[in-house]
């Protein structure tokens, strides 16, 4: 028993602890800081383990705990890759506590939150650590399940029961396909173990058929078109602070579980596995922003950019696969630094954009973008943590998101090296595809942010508005700093990535710190470089510069008036732009494939007084041609099934006779 | 090491002070093509002087953001154009950043251009905003193949080792870069809102786009802006003659004899471009909104075309 592993295993419990000391105490007025409190400092304490871990370079340790499944026993590992996915996930939950410390205070039912909440932590922890396939899908389901009754919080409303219901589904569906996987993985001899798994190498169709399967899996629960209906649902009817959780840190868990049994336990990947993942990646990308962009709720919109955020990491980890499967090492050590980097940030800039939708939440009272406005009033402190945010995710420099989607680009302008044509064919057109999501992105959080937080108010809520609590807004501010660390230091990140990528890739990255400036250049310095300081500083100074030399020579008078309306100046705040009217542009020209997007206006007959209405239709296309018929399904079979509910003594009895014939003549036949 | 960093100052000197020249020239030629007298080469310098010293009005709801941003648009404008070669290549922070940098930084000046277009709240910087991200949508990935393009044919991102390899004898005529070329232009002239995508010099609100969501701006905001418009122009036309025009363009370190080679290279390049640039503007009608993306469609197929080409043969 490892003593790194065996401490790391006392979070989980003491977390588990804490679930079930909430439960116990969830209606009591100090709950909220007890529970918070106690999450905050146990997730702190992993943090500070796990870091020391990576920063020790220490190598891998393991731990056997006599549950589970008698002849393999609950196994737990810790190595470079989930060292860095349990830093992710503690470091998210550390941070989502301390927003929790204020944020809770708001929750009208603490009694369906806070005895969840750190159990949902453990499961995400433990899912990280598992090292067999029985103690991965039990902490997989657990995770999953803890999030369900989370997401079903406020379940009194019927949008929120119906998320739940198609999250539960998705859910199990997920589960099923990651218990075949591994079920495939085992092979006959039934070998459970992960260590096992990784020494026997399966056939190619198996090799595919456990790609496929994972792709489904952890697919679905990242939100992989055409499986992420469900996400857009269920992130947001949970309490922010948790949304924040599902979208920046549960979904990286379900890339930790494709990540550990593509890369590493199914051995050396085939080229064709490249294409599959990249494809789904760069179409995941573009759908899932282009859905966030048609939304005006806050919080669908930043769980519709979750999915475009995985579209970006699946990307690059296909890119990751296609390299590794044709031997370049140095290239597929890129791709993979790029997706683990995106994981980082995503999980840096989600949550920080979920809190703020949270802080305007609880000061408004409203995630309708189309009721808000002018907040940057309001709320000066969450507008500008928000504003960073936006900036960070949009993958502009000098924040964090920049830096992470350069590192991908570059990767794929590696690619031309790659031998076989169908990748020399999908690879430029799938970068097309990011570079066309990134510029999207920048177009929806120009929306969220300026029909939020700008613009005059359109709702009285606003009016009331004021200010969220410190802890709040601490959380907050933390996050922010990350994310303009993360972009101007990105080399330290690099380099910390770089155990990670030997022990799966057999490669690394450059030493990033040794450049001069610091730096990153991923290949050589005459190819590419980027400085994310130096461009910071730049424009720091040149602003100042400018700033300096307007205050010092130019004029000082300055007016107030009213805004200029070609005349008519006192329009009404509903004169705006809308959310819905701020995306039409984008809408005519990227709606008709994507959503099969129709507008109709009714005009009225000359002379009468009834409004013109704009009426537009859109459709999901995924839900339509995927959920639905697999909803019809389970409907019409449960219908039918619903009958063997009220039969009689006689025909149950006939049915279990039945039942043992046809089981006994199987056993008779089976050869 | 000094010699290296005056030469980057003088850079960064010589993009401020020549963007509102190029302008005016632009503007010039425009208005002789029209048998028009056209005001003097030096009026922009006097339009920023003159708005300096205005008042700022400020709308009532105007937020800080408001304030802030011609300061940051600038700046980014500002950094970018200087980090493109002009006339030296391999100047001392050239590294810093490369051209997928030098086009996000583009990225970052107008989301915070549309955001403050959104601040105030009225219908016209709504309309402005939301087009331009419309047109930037398809512009900046238009943008990043022929990134991509230029990257495959010169085995690099950084514009320095580009403009030397596009300098040298080996790189021949390519189709894809023709088709690069063709789309750069367009993606240019979309960038900088010239007809016929947008036109600078309107003053009916419904038709503008850039112009739309700077309509609140005024006094030395709205000079901050103007002068961020001015070098995005030079920047874009700085770009295509480093890369598609690099003669007479040499590394920095190569002696103040090469230095003014370049220089005088770089001066016949701009006034070479700037009249094609007001010929072309004369001699098409602007677009409705709607066909931008149409225009921008075939400068996105054209770049996609560029690159696959070079994924099938590094030597198309």
């Amino acid at each position: 028993m490892n003593s790194t592993v065996a401490l790391l295993l006392c979070g989980p419990a003491a977390l588990l602890a804490t679930a079930v000391l909430a439960a116990a105490v969830s209606r009591h007025s100090f709950a909220t800081r007890l529970v918070y409190g106690a999450a905050f400092v146990i997730s702190a304490v992993l943090v500070v383990i796990v870091a020391g871990h990576l920063a020790g370079n220490s190598g891998e340790a393991s731990a056997t705990l006599p549950l589970g499944l008698p002849w393999t026993g609950a196994r737990f590992r810790l190595d470079g890759l989930s060292a860095f996915f349990l830093l992710v996930v503690n470091l998210g939950g550390a941070i989502a506590s301390l927003y929790g410390l204020g944020y809770g205070r708001h929750e009208s039912a603490p009694h369906r939150v806070m005895p969840f909440y750190p159990a949902f932590l453990a499961g995400m922890n433990l899912v990280v650590l598992a090292n067999d396939a029985f103690s991965f899908l039990l902490s997989w389901e657990f995770m999953s399940l803890a999030s369900w009754a989370l997401v079903m919080a406020h379940h009194r409303d019927e949008a929120n029961r119906r998320a739940g219901y198609i999250y539960l589904v998705m859910a199990s569906f997920g589960t099923m396909a990651l218990l075949l996987a591994f079920g495939l993985l085992a092979g006959p001899a039934g070998t459970y173990a992960f260590d096992a798994m990784r020494t026997a190498h399966p056939g190619p169709l198996a090799a595919g058929a456990v790609l496929v399967l994972m792709l489904l899996g952890a697919g679905s629960k990242a939100g992989l078109v055409p499986l992420h209906a469900w996400l857009p649902l269920a992130h947001p009817a949970a309490p922010s602070h948790v949304s924040a959780l599902m979208s920046g840190i549960m979904t990286k868990v379900a890339i930790y579980g494709f990540i550990r049994v593509v890369f590493d336990l199914l051995g050396e990947p085939a080229w064709w596995s490249g294409i599959a993942v990249l494809l789904i990646g760069g179409v995941t990308a573009v759908l899932g922003i282009l859905h966030a962009l048609m939304e005006k709720d806050l919080k669908r919109l930043l769980a519709y950019s979750t999915i475009e955020n995985i579209g970006v990491i699946f990307t690059s980890l296909g890119l990751a696969l296609a390299f590794k499967a044709n031997a370049m090492p140095s290239a597929a050590a890129l791709a993979f630094t790029a997706a683990l980097f995106h994981v980082l940030n995503h999980s840096f800039f989600k949550s920080l954009l979920f809190f703020g939708a949270g802080a305007v939440l609880t000061s408004t009272g409203e995630r309708d973008m189309e009721k808000l406005g002018s907040l940057i009033h309001r709320l000066p402190v969450t507008s500008f943590v928000f504003l960073v945010g936006c900036v960070s995710i949009s993958a502009l420099p000098p924040f964090n998101g920049f830096a992470s989607e350069w590192l991908v680009f570059q990767a794929i302008l590696r690619s031309p090296e790659l031998p076989q044509w169908g990748l020399k064919v999908i690879v430029p057109a799938v970068g097309g595809m990011l570079a066309l999501a990134a510029a999207l992105a920048a177009a929806c959080f120009v929306k969220a942010f300026g029909i939020t937080f700008l613009g005059r108010a359109r709702s009285a809520a606003v009016e009331r508005a004021h200010e969220v609590d410190r802890w709040s807004l601490a959380a907050m501010a933390v996050l922010a700093a990350f994310c303009l660390l993360a972009g101007i230091l990105p080399g330290f990140v690099i380099d910390a990535l770089s155990p990670v990528t030997i022990s799966l890739i057999g490669d690394r990255m450059p030493v990033q710190m040794a450049q001069p400036w610091l730096s990153i250049v991923p290949i050589a310095e005459s190819r590419s470089s980027y400085n994310g300081l130096l461009v910071f500083a730049f424009i720091a100074v040149s602003a100042s510069l400018a700033a300096f030399f307007i205050h010092r020579f130019a004029s000082h008078a300055l007016r107030r008036g009213i805004a200029w309306g070609c005349g008519f100046a006192d329009a009404a705040p509903a004169a705006q732009y809308t959310a819905v009217s701020f995306a039409q542009p984008i809408r005519r020209v990227f709606g008709g494939f994507a959503f099969r997007a129709r507008e109709t206006v009714d005009m009225p007959a000359p002379g009468s007084l009834e409004p013109a209405r704009l009426k537009v239709d859109m459709h999901d296309v995924a839900w339509e041609i995927f959920y639905q018929p697999i909803t019809g399904a389970i409907d019409f079979a449960t219908e039918r099934l619903n009958h063997l509910q009220f039969l009689t003594i006689r025909r149950y009895l006939t049915l279990v006779f039945l039942y043992l014939v046809i089981l006994l003549l199987v056993l008779a036949l089976w050869p | 090491m000094i010699f290296q960093l005056a030469v980057q100052g003088a850079q960064m000197l010589v993009v401020l002070l020549l963007a509102p020249l190029l302008i005016g020239f632009v503007r010039k030629v425009k208005a002789r093509l029209l048998r028009r007298q056209g005001p003097p080469l030096i009026q922009p310098y006097r339009d920023l002087v003159r708005l300096m010293r205005k008042e700022v009005v400020l709308a009532d709801n105007a937020s800080w953001l408001f304030r802030v941003t011609p300061y940051l648009i600038f700046a980014a404008t500002w950094v970018a154009a200087a980090l493109v070669p002009t006339f030296a290549t391999g100047l001392e922070f050239s590294w810093a950043a490369d051209l997928i940098v030098i086009v996000a930084l583009l990225g970052s000046a107008r989301f915070f251009q549309a955001l403050a277009g959104m601040d105030v709240g009225t219908s016209f910087g709504g309309i402005g905003a939301s087009r331009e991200v419309m047109i930037a949508s398809l512009a900046e990935p238009a943008m990043l193949l022929i990134v991509f393009s230029l990257a495959l044919v010169a085995g690099a991102t950084q514009l320095s080792t580009v403009a030397a390899f596009m300098g040298s004898p080996q790189v021949g005529l390519r189709v894809s870069l023709g088709m690069s070329l063709i789309a750069l232009v367009m993606v240019a002239i979309a960038e900088n809102a010239r007809i016929p995508v947008d036109n600078p010099a309107t003053h009916l609100e419904l038709t503008m786009v850039h112009e739309a969501m700077i309509l609140e701006y005024s006094g030395r905001h709205l000079a901050m802006i103007e002068l961020a418009t001015f070098l995005k122009l030079l920047l874009y036309m700085s770009l295509i003659s480093c890369v598609f025009l690099p003669w007479g363009l040499d590394d920095a370190s190569a002696g103040p004899k090469a230095l003014a080679i370049g220089a005088v290279a770089y001066l016949g390049k701009l006034t070479v471009l700037a009249i094609l640039l007001a010929v072309f503007e004369t001699a098409v009608a602007k677009m409705r909104v709607f066909r931008v993306p149409d225009f921008l469609g075939a400068a996105l197929m054209l770049a996609l075309l560029g690159t696959l080409l070079l994924f099938v043969s590094r030597s198309l």
